[in-house]
């Protein structure tokens, strides 16, 4: 008779310690998998590819230790300054990206007959690959049979070969990123212009501002996040490119459109090199370039939560 | 509305604005158009230069059916959809529970964790191409698909947190205090009330990340190996090393490759532009 | 009795099956292109025909991905036999203890010799000895060499040039008849190496160039310069096509079906797209690269395919079986036929094909044989060193800014 009873309450007890903790374990439960997984795949690698960059190591043989020795030859490499300032080249041209898909955004924000199948037409190059798109566009500048070939010749600059070009090719390749980067920020713009107050615009256009007065005192302000946003993503893709350099050039001719992120692949995971030590020191100083911004990004993200609370 | 409607405009401005229009979504859509009716044709036109022109001969079901029975191009988009439908799943349903956990409950880190989960979006992949390739082998999943859709999991993990708790976070509180009045236990919660409250962000986020995975092609380099595994942007690389010049088979290839996400976007439109566009109109 | 009779042949049955199990081959291969995955088929099932107690397990990796896997599965799950190349290639896996030691196959009366290798695969010995050892068995390879457009050549009345003078000279009546004299396709810088390699071949012979390669030599070393002023020759009048680094090896192959281009420096493989492309033999030829040192012994270029036993095989011993049959005449021939390449055992004749025979004959009397500079030099000495050609091929004006970095480059890579 006393056993049931004693069972009950050993439950009811368990239960009601599940019950007085449940709101804090709660949390932890549901962030357990997820969390987990992103510590092992994202989080642990940052560490480890940190202390891979101070070994020498082929994958094969055993990793030997070799201090910042990996850094003072990057220092030394004239590849990786090329590579960095193609870097810098990517971070600035892509920039256009930003004012030309507002530009974009503007002219598309109008209601005509056909308007969202129009704007649906400007934005679709984002969804293709840049893999497809690195393809399309490589054939686009090949100097005898590409489309631009004719065009080419029209100017007087007969079998230009764009990527072959040590002073160009980056360039090219840039201009093919910017083709789905301007859609990804004209749609950005649009869905910023669509919650505008109109309110605004007419207090505005009451007081007599017009055109340029009233985009820069009344309408870019209000797209601010927008832009940030656009900024943001631009930035990570210039950082990123990856896809349209390893599809397009492979960092050559010898070497000149070679990127931070594709130098490191070529070093550590190519068929002539296996410089995993190396490969990690370039990925280190990508990591650090992409830090600051990060930083930063986090430290706005900071503030709105603490405004937001 | 910005700039001034354009019927508010003279006659002549809304007239040259009719010509503009299409003018310019023409001359956006160029190269795009260049590879379509690139696939129509045979490779004489090519070589012959006829690049703009009527095709001489139409040749797309030709092209086609070269791509497919020529090449793994079917195994491809099978290997492309095996890798994206279970990681579009795997990083949903595990944000939808990171992102609850981080925005209905107030603990200890909790922002620190969260912010944790929203840096990990920017870092460059080359930081950890060395350490997840090698954590794949350990796990004996190399060269699968698998250890493909476990990395992008894990990694898209991080992008969804982002926007679900965001999302869950903009829903009314008072729900689950109410609920919890009632009784509801923490897991009926999230159950009951928080997921189908946020299936417009489940939406938005699966249409986002089938994109992003589908075109992935960086990582489908350093884990795949093999044509077995290999997802179709991999694997048009890797064709295109084969048709040489043949680029009324490249152009057909890159429209069958682009299908899919192409169709998803225009199907799934509006929640694609939600996901996408996320935070771009809040302050 | 029946009982025990039973009893016994469950027992034999047992042995057998287990037997079979210890038979079983496990064979990587990255040979999926069409021609050599067939001849790896046929080797497969002439092995298994002969050697009915082996089971042979055939995993066929893509070409390109296996440069990964290989580094991988050496490790981790290791096959019994894998493909690889000779040379330098095959250095970081000796290096790092994941090949095999097969000496005793090559060694005279080594227990597992037949008589085949020590003597009919002498001349490809050294290209499979590091330290003394040799690390497996090589079973294919193919010229390299100058193809060219007979026609055109006839047309012009330009004979087939013996010296580097007649070369040059030969280069500059093309191109005064409009035709750019060399095509080459440099996107993917390994073609350049060709040209490379047979220059310093030509100019410093087979032991500076091995020696060069094995780093014993530095890049600013004035034989070195030497086989830049030839090449200086060729490029500063422009006698290569332009803009070929924006071609693969592929698309450079076009000027020439179209008659534009007269020669490409070139391994035996371009003669299957130039003949699908619809040049005949009697428009299209092969001549060995020119003397350009008199008297200098002329080595050449002939990159070997080959099998290895990683050393964390399960089934070494019908591994080196394996290996043994590989290694005889027959197969090779066959194997050959197939691959439309050329067998190394002296005693397997050659298919009859004019470029096949003229390589034959080529090889068969050459001095010596390099692997081509992506496998005689380490990896990153060679990744380097291609765009570095590649480089001075666009703009030979760089060649000394060029050849200090690959200095550099060389003193770290060999330390």
């Amino acid at each position: 008779m006393n056993r049931p009873i004693s069972e009950f309450s050993a439950h009811s007890y368990r239960s009601s310690w599940w019950k007085r903790h449940q709101a804090r374990i709660t949390p932890w439960l549901f962030l357990a998998p997820g969390g987990m997984l992103f510590a092992i795949y994202v989080i642990a690698p940052i560490f480890q590819s940190i202390s891979i960059s101070f070994y020498e190591w082929d994958g094969l043989s055993p990793a030997s230790y070799v201090g910042v020795a990996n850094y003072v030859e990057l220092m030394d490499d004239e590849q990786f300054y090329v590579s960095l300032w193609n870097n810098v080249r990517w971070l600035i041209c892509f920039m256009l990206a930003v004012p030309i898909g507002l530009g974009l955004a503007l002219f598309l924000n109008q209601t005509v007959f056909g308007i969202r199948l129009i704007k649906s037409l400007f934005f679709f190059p984002f969804v293709i690959s840049q893999a497809v798109i690195g393809l399309i566009f490589t054939w686009f500048y090949e100097p005898n049979y590409g489309v631009i070939a004719p065009l080419l010749s029209l100017m007087g600059w007969d079998g230009w070969a764009i990527l072959a070009d040590e002073d160009y090719a980056t360039y090219g390749i840039i201009f093919a990123g910017l083709y789905p980067q301007i859609a990804y920020c004209m749609i950005l713009y649009l869905t910023g212009l669509n919650n505008i107050s109109a309110d605004q615009i007419e207090a505005g256009r009451l007081d007599g501002a017009k055109g340029w007065a009233l985009f820069w005192n009344i309408i870019l302000p209000q797209l601010r996040p927008a832009t940030f946003i656009a900024i943001v993503v631009t930035v990570i893709g210039a950082l990123r490119s990856f896809d349209m350099i390893a599809i397009m050039t492979q960092g050559g001719p010898w070497g000149s459109s070679n990127v931070l992120a594709y130098f490191m692949f070529e070093q550590a995971l190519s068929e002539y090199g296996y410089r995993m030590g190396y490969g990690s020191a370039i990925a280190t100083i990508l990591f650090l370039i992409m830090l600051v911004y990060i930083l930063y990004f986090i430290f706005r993200m900071y503030r709105d939560e603490q405004r937001g609370l | 509305m910005f700039p001034t409607p354009i019927e508010r405009t003279s006659i002549v401005t809304r007239s040259a604005y009719r010509i503009i229009l299409p003018a310019s979504l023409i001359l956006w859509l160029i190269p795009l158009l260049g590879v379509m009716l690139t696939a129509l044709r045979g490779p004489g036109d090519i070589t012959a230069g006829n690049l703009w022109g009527l095709p001489s001969q139409w040749m797309f079901l030709t092209n086609m059916h070269d791509v497919f029975t020529n090449t793994p191009m079917f195994d491809f988009i099978i290997n492309s959809f095996k890798i994206t439908v279970p990681t579009m799943i795997g990083a949903v349903a595990l944000s939808c529970m990171t992102g609850f956990a981080l925005a209905a409950y107030q603990f200890k880190g909790n922002l620190l964790l969260f912010f944790i989960f929203v840096a990990g979006n920017f870092i460059p992949f080359q930081i950890l191409m060395i350490p997840v390739r090698d954590l794949t082998f350990q796990l004996g999943l190399y060269d699968t698909v698998t250890g493909l859709v476990m990395f992008h999991v894990a990694f898209q993990t991080g992008f969804c947190t982002l926007f679900m708790r965001n999302f869950i976070r903009a829903l009314p509180h008072e729900l689950f205090e109410a609920a919890r009045i009632d009784g509801a236990s923490e897991f009926t919660i999230f159950w009951k009330i928080v997921l189908p409250l946020t299936r417009p962000a489940i939406a938005a986020l699966c249409v986002l990340i089938f994109t992003f995975i589908w075109n992935d092609y960086f990582w489908a380099t350093v884990l795949i190996q093999g044509q077995h595994a290999m997802p179709v942007t991999a694997g048009l690389k890797s064709l295109n090393g084969q048709w040489i010049a043949a680029y009324h088979l490249i152009s057909a290839g890159s429209i069958v490759a682009a299908i899919p996400p192409v169709l998803m976007f225009f199907i799934m439109q509006r929640h694609f532009i939600a996901g996408l566009t996320l935070g771009a109109n809040k302050g | 009795m029946k009982k025990l009779l039973t009893a016994w042949a469950t027992m034999a049955g047992l042995c057998l099956s287990t037997a079979s199990f210890a038979g079983t081959l496990v064979i990587n291969t990255d040979t999926s292109d069409p021609a050599p995955k067939k001849a790896f088929e046929m080797i497969i099932k002439k092995f298994e025909a002969e050697n009915p107690d082996v089971t042979v397990e055939w995993n066929l990796f893509d070409h390109e991905g296996y440069k990964q896997s290989i580094r991988n599965f050496l490790n981790t799950n290791p096959p019994d036999v894998a493909n690889w190349y000779a040379g330098n290639r095959m250095r970081p896996f000796v290096k790092a203890g994941l090949f095999e030691d097969v000496s005793d196959i090559w060694a005279q009366g080594g227990g597992w010799n037949d008589g085949e290798l020590s003597t009919s695969m002498a001349h490809a010995q050294k290209s499979m000895t590091i330290g003394g050892r040799q690390w497996g068995v090589p079973y294919t390879y193919y010229q390299w060499g100058v193809y060219y457009r007979k026609d055109i050549f006839e047309k012009l009345g330009i004979a087939v040039p013996k010296t580097f003078d007649e070369f040059v000279a030969a280069c500059a009546k093309l191109k005064e008849n409009g035709v750019t004299p060399i095509t080459i396709g440099s996107k993917y810088l390994w073609t350049t190496a060709g040209v490379f390699d047979y220059l310093d071949l030509r100019v410093n012979g087979y032991e500076f160039h091995m020696d060069l390669t094995n780093g014993k030599i530095p890049y600013t070393d004035p034989r070195v310069n030497a086989v830049f002023d030839a090449w200086d020759r060729l490029v500063k009048p422009g006698y290569f096509i332009e803009n070929h680094a924006a071609y693969s090896w592929q698309e450079a192959l076009t000027p020439m079906v179209k008659g534009e281009a007269a020669m490409y420096v070139m391994g035996n493989f371009a003669v299957a797209p130039l003949r699908e492309a619809g040049l005949t033999d009697d428009q299209l030829g092969f001549f060995q690269f020119p003397e350009i040192t008199p008297g200098l012994p002329m080595a050449e270029e002939a990159p070997t395919d080959t099998v290895h036993i990683p050393s964390k095989a399960k089934n070494k011993t019908d591994a080196k079986r394996f290996l043994i049959f590989m290694a005889r005449a027959d197969v090779q021939e066959e194997v050959n036929k197939i691959l439309g390449q050329l067998p190394i055992n002296s005693g397997s004749a050659v298919a009859d094909d004019k470029f096949l025979k003229a390589g034959n004959e080529m090889l068969n009397n050459a001095y010596a044989m390099a692997q081509f500079y992506d496998r005689d030099a380490p990896a990153e000495m060679a990744s380097e060193g291609m765009k570095g050609f590649q480089e001075y091929m666009v703009k030979p004006e760089r060649r000394q800014k060029i050849l200090e970095r690959l200095e550099k480059t060389r003193q770290r890579v060999y330390k």
